[in-house]
């Protein structure tokens, strides 16, 4: 059920969606104040800036004066408010209604920059005509937690998806893909055995059987599969892992183990 | 035939459960509980829930920094130091700028175009026909759509603005006018301006009693342009031109200095004018042919020409029609003016219920109060125009 940025609070606190995967960032003012609760972070981003070339511009710090557009209900408002306030640099914001607007009118030359998480800039130059006439910033000038969101009332459907993401997490660290995933479940190492569930009912105290991990690798891999297939190499976006790969090789992807 | 025999009632005898008017003041009164009891649950079920789910609620937020920009404001707002209450009147002064705005040149452009459809040229008459029909029939949001894209495509960017007379720039930034600056002595040419407004109101009303009384006439467009015009202009040279203009100039990105007006605004008002104007044509032409046709046959065998048979004769009459289609279409205009967030312009959905919602996720209380502006904006409205239909309906004698 798509939904823009600015109703999709509203929908999930009526109950209208249960569950709210979108690039919402993770802050203290959602998780606390909205009665909602952040599960966890399934992709590290950062807010930056996307610019034509022509324009000659190499940084962020450069953009003093400029009018930026950007999708308006987000926190993007925010930090370039914060960003400018810091660098004390002015700007113009023209800030619009969904994605699509935001872009056309930075294609209209009505803004000198685009302003969003950097993967979404990545994303949209690839729509561009020409997406080498387009630059991003190497600046990144926000964190941007990005993770599903759901009501805390349910703390059962909490738990189900946080540690769905954990599952997917762990499957990679430990080499379970979709397509080793049975013959894996008879392996030897009692950490894969946990989590595929030949060993241990780990799965039934959130409510679902002991292969649950098994069944989540199975049918859409593990992180690193899921990562490549839906923004990675395997996709049209080529985004590279940086910070979302695993801990064991210098990403910020951790698990708690499943025990 | 049978006559079934009444026995008399006797007043203050009958009970109370039969008596009509009691009857009445029971039923309505029941009808009253019902009402207020199905609002006040909804109101403290919404409350319950809010407290059971942890989602803050109350006007709390109204003093909290706000922490966005927003780029047309009337009031000096930003992002350090900021509230969401100030948020809120920069929206909602926005939003009435462009509906006021709006109202006045959708109505003269309207009448224009309502009194052309009427015209004996046929060109003229069949040119305003096809306005009206393809502006009425396409939605606005699209409009303003096209509009958007037709202001700002063609334009330059700010390094190649367009320079127009009079130091004025455009490009696709905006529309950059000169700003006046007032030195010392320069408060007393608006002064004069104030009064000579003053004056040349006071002058069109003395003319007009003149003329009820003798039916002589007196030449209040010349002189009332004295007054306003030229009269300011000569302490302007007197003073030894104290008034001062900075020019908009390019710095860096965009231009710097002078007042700028948004092509989001231009776009918005475009959009509102032109579609609004469409179907108070409309209500025009239906006000103008209620007048039967022997007023204006009368009037051009009194020798009236054309124009003031249509000014004085045929318009006073249509107004009593005319009026209460236009309040709506004034109305119409001033909600239409919310879809401004498709466009971008910052009026008080965008920012108030767009941004604000958004950021302290107080849903209920932030539409509650654009909800109570809105219906305040179009109750005052409204509350205007009665009044003025009532010194506009025939008075019977």
């Amino acid at each position: 059920m798509p939904l823009s940025s600015k109703d999709r609070f509203t929908a999930l606190q009526a109950g209208e969606v249960d569950l709210l995967s979108r690039t919402s960032t993770w802050t203290m003012s959602r998780d606390t104040a909205l009665g909602l609760s952040f599960s966890t972070v399934n992709y590290y981003d950062g807010q930056a800036f996307m610019v034509r070339k022509k324009l000659g511009v190499d940084s962020a710090l450069k953009l003093g004066g400029a009018s930026i557009c950007t999708q308006q209900g987000t926190t993007t408002e925010v930090n370039l408010a914060d960003f400018f306030r810091i660098n004390h640099m002015k700007y113009e914001v023209v800030a619009f209604n969904t994605g699509d607007e935001t872009i056309k009118a930075y294609e209209a030359g009505r803004c000198d920059a685009f302003s969003d998480d950097s993967s979404a800039l990545y994303a949209q130059r690839l729509k561009f005509e020409a997406p080498d006439d387009h630059i991003v910033l190497p600046e990144v000038i926000s964190k941007e937690p990005l993770g599903p969101v759901v009501r805390s009332s349910d703390m059962q459907w909490f738990n189900l998806v946080k540690w769905s993401h954990f599952a997917m997490l762990n499957a990679e660290e430990l080499g379970i893909t979709k397509a080793n995933a049975d013959e894996q479940a008879k392996s030897t190492n009692p950490e894969v055995r946990r989590l595929l569930g030949t060993e241990g009912k780990f799965g039934e105290a959130i409510g679902l059987t002991a292969d649950w991990a098994h069944r989540i690798v199975k049918q859409v891999g593990n992180y690193g599969e899921s990562f490549e297939a839906n923004v990675g190499s395997g996709s049209i976006l080529k985004i590279a892992r940086g910070k979302n790969a695993l801990w064991t090789k210098g990403g910020l992807q951790y698990a708690p183990p499943v025990r | 035939m049978t006559t079934i025999p009444t026995e008399p009632v006797q007043p203050g005898k009958a009970s109370l459960l039969y008596d009509p008017k009691i009857r009445g003041y029971v039923y309505q009164l029941a009808l009253l509980a019902v009402v207020g009891f199905l609002i006040y649950s909804a109101a403290s079920n919404a409350i319950e829930n809010l407290r059971a789910q942890k989602i803050a609620s109350g006007f709390g937020f109204w003093h909290n920094a706000a922490g966005f920009d927003v780029n047309q404001k009337l009031i000096p707002f930003s992002a350090a130091g900021s509230t969401y209450g100030q948020a809120f009147w920069v929206g909602l002064l926005n939003t009435l700028l462009v509906a006021s705005i709006g109202i006045v040149l959708a109505t003269f452009l309207g009448f224009f175009v309502g009194v052309a459809r009427l015209s004996s040229n046929w060109i003229l008459a069949k040119i305003a026909m096809v306005y009206v029909e393809v502006i009425r029939n396409l939605p606005l949001l699209l409009q303003l759509f096209f509009w958007y894209n037709a202001v700002l495509k063609p334009l330059p960017n700010p390094r190649q603005s367009i320079a127009l007379p009079a130091g004025i720039l455009l490009n696709n930034r905006g529309l950059y006018l000169p700003d006046p600056q007032l030195e010392p002595g320069g408060s007393l040419i608006v002064l004069t301006f104030l009064l000579g407004l003053v004056g040349a109101i006071t002058f069109r009303y003395w003319a007009r009693k003149q003329q009820e009384a003798t039916g002589k006439q007196y030449p209040v467009g010349w002189i009332a342009l004295g007054l306003v015009v030229v009269l300011p202009f000569f302490v302007y040279l007197l003073m030894g031109r104290p008034i001062t203009f900075i020019y908009p100039e390019l710095a860096g990105f965009n231009l710097r200095g002078g007042i700028q007006i948004f092509p989001e605004f231009v776009a918005l008002l475009i959009g509102l004018t032109t579609y609004t104007a469409g179907f108070i044509a409309e209500v025009v032409r239906a006000g103008i042919l209620a007048v039967s046709k022997g007023q204006s046959e009368a009037a051009h065998a009194l020798g009236l020409r054309p124009g003031p048979t249509l000014k004085l004769v045929v318009i006073p009459q249509a107004m009593r029609v005319i009026i209460p289609p236009l309040t709506s279409n004034y109305l119409n205009l001033t909600k239409n003016s919310s879809l401004a967030v498709a466009i971008g312009y910052p009026d008080l959905v965008q920012v108030f219920t767009g941004t604000v919602l958004n950021q302290t996720g107080q849903a209920v209380e932030v539409v509650a109060i654009t909800m109570a502006v809105y219906l305040t904006i179009s109750l005052v409205t409204s509350l205007f125009m009665n009044i003025y239909n009532k010194r506009m309906a025939l008075v019977e004698r």
